[in-house]
């Protein structure tokens, strides 16, 4: 156990100082989801009311996208140099690798979010009606979902041609539930109409299915050569 | 074996031929909907032989992540190749039932959704395998079997939930169904399930021999390799192959 924790700690900061040196992920996904903010408002130009009903979708759809450009480059830093080899000969265990991936790709979808969704409120002239702080969770949760998920497959497409074009494919199709109870939950609280409970369960509980899932087939996909 | 596949193919063409036969002219037209009503027994069959062969390559995925039978996965590549092609034929002869009779192509009802998709996932699972070259391609396609089987009841939810809040117009479920109609419904899908099962075993046997071709082709290259280093008495050998084995490697 101390040792999953540890060598799940050693590889996350490793990614983060070599993400923090380089900034190369961070920023092109701020401005991808910049591009795509901009690019929605002209082409929907919709009114405050409007917005409200919309906003849910544009902004859960621009940080999909900009996720995957985070996700396809979590393992490409690992293939130069054979480390993923290195790290199958190891005895280290392989969810730890798995883990801090996932969590590093969460911190920087969280970094991004949390400096394009004042952005979103500005661009867009919102106002939440709902009970604001339930856009915490919504928001942890579904980066969550995004990331474990994207992780996985990003995993998986390494061993196949063209793989950045592999990931969404991969990822997109069984996200869709996901995706539908964030934008569900966000429309709701932004609009408040109702209750988003039900979507905050469904979220968690994709959440808790495709962890379980991801760590007991990581292993799997890892050894995979 | 081999020699039972023509009488079965003669057996489920006349089968198919009957079922033809029943849907368009035995079965009674149905009041409302008239003779568009007819599609439906392509269209019921066609959805009930795709979810059966999802459900054949969940099972089979299961089993090679389990014993790693080459035959297991095999299976799962027919299954879902096959089941993708039924699984089109309900999507289009939905909509063309659904113009006529809802006056719309398409409505996002719970049942259209979710079949929506699966067929999302089981083409982004043929993709996969398609792309993907390496051996290790039965093990990849395997574990997205499984993540795509863990989110339909997922999918489920939120498409219930969703279109219970927001009502849209239902299929006409609940409803009874005339005797004579579920007997041609019936036929129509043992007609189908046995030309599914057919197209399936030749797809399977196709997709051993090719397997075994392909490791035959290797071992061959493997070989001229080995012989390229060998001794005089096999020197013309792989002198005459060299210049073809970029081609065949």
């Amino acid at each position: 156990m101390s040792s999953l924790r540890s060598i799940t700690l050693a590889t996350l900061t490793k990614d983060i100082r070599l993400e923090w040196r380089s900034r190369d992920a961070i920023n092109s996904m701020l401005f991808f989801s910049l591009l795509v903010v901009v690019i929605f408002s002209f082409s929907f130009d919709p009114n405050a009311e409007e917005s409200r009903e919309i906003a849910g979708g544009l902004i859960w759809v621009a940080f999909l996208f900009a996720a995957v450009v985070a996700l396809n480059q979590t393992w490409a830093r690992e293939l130069r140099n054979q480390v993923l080899d290195a790290y199958r000969v190891s005895p280290a265990p392989a969810n730890a690798l798995f883990v801090a991936k996932a969590l590093g790709n969460f911190i920087l979808v969280s970094l991004l979010e949390a400096v394009m969704a004042p952005l979103f409120m500005i661009f867009y002239n919102l106002r939440v009606l709902g009970p604001s702080w339930q856009l915490i969770p919504v928001a942890i949760l579904g980066t969550w979902a995004l990331v474990v998920n994207g992780t996985f497959f990003a995993a998986m497409s390494l061993r196949t041609r063209s793989r950045e074009i592999m990931l969404p494919l991969l990822l997109f199709p069984i996200s869709i539930p996901a995706v539908q109870s964030m934008v569900e939950a966000t429309r709701i609280i932004l609009a408040g109409d109702g209750s988003a409970r039900f979507w905050i369960v469904l979220l968690l509980t994709y959440d808790v299915v495709f962890t379980t899932a991801c760590l007991a087939l990581f292993g799997t996909i890892l050894q995979a050569e | 074996m081999k020699r039972a596949f023509p009488i079965l193919a003669v057996l489920t063409a006349l089968l198919l031929a009957y079922a033809f036969y029943e849907a368009l002219w035995v079965a009674p037209m149905e009041r409302t909907m008239g003779d568009v009503q007819r599609i439906f027994y392509y269209h019921v069959p066609s959805a009930w032989t795709a979810f059966l062969l999802f459900s054949v390559n969940l099972v089979a995925s299961v089993i090679y992540l389990i014993s790693r039978s080459a035959k297991a996965d095999a299976l799962a590549v027919v299954s879902a190749e096959v089941g993708v092609v039924f699984c089109t034929v309900v999507l289009v002869t939905g909509p063309i039932w659904a113009r006529p009779v809802w006056g719309i192509w398409w409505t996002w009802d719970l049942r259209l959704t979710l079949t929506l998709v699966l067929w999302l996932i089981y083409v982004s699972y043929l993709v996969l395998r398609r792309f993907s070259d390496s051996s290790q391609t039965p093990k990849l396609a395997a574990v997205l079997a499984i993540f795509g089987a863990l989110d339909v009841p997922l999918v489920y939810f939120s498409i219930w939930f969703f279109r219970t809040q927001h009502p849209q117009p239902v299929i006409g479920g609940g409803g009874s169904i005339d005797p004579r109609m579920l007997h041609v419904l019936l036929i129509n899908w043992l007609a189908f399930s046995c030309f599914a099962f057919l197209v399936c075993w030749w797809r399977f046997r196709l997709e051993l021999l090719q397997r075994d071709v392909e490791e035959a082709q290797a071992l061959e290259s493997l070989l001229g390799d080995g012989g390229s280093s060998a001794p005089a008495a096999r020197a013309s050998v792989p002198f005459n192959k060299t210049p073809s084995r970029p081609g065949s490697a």
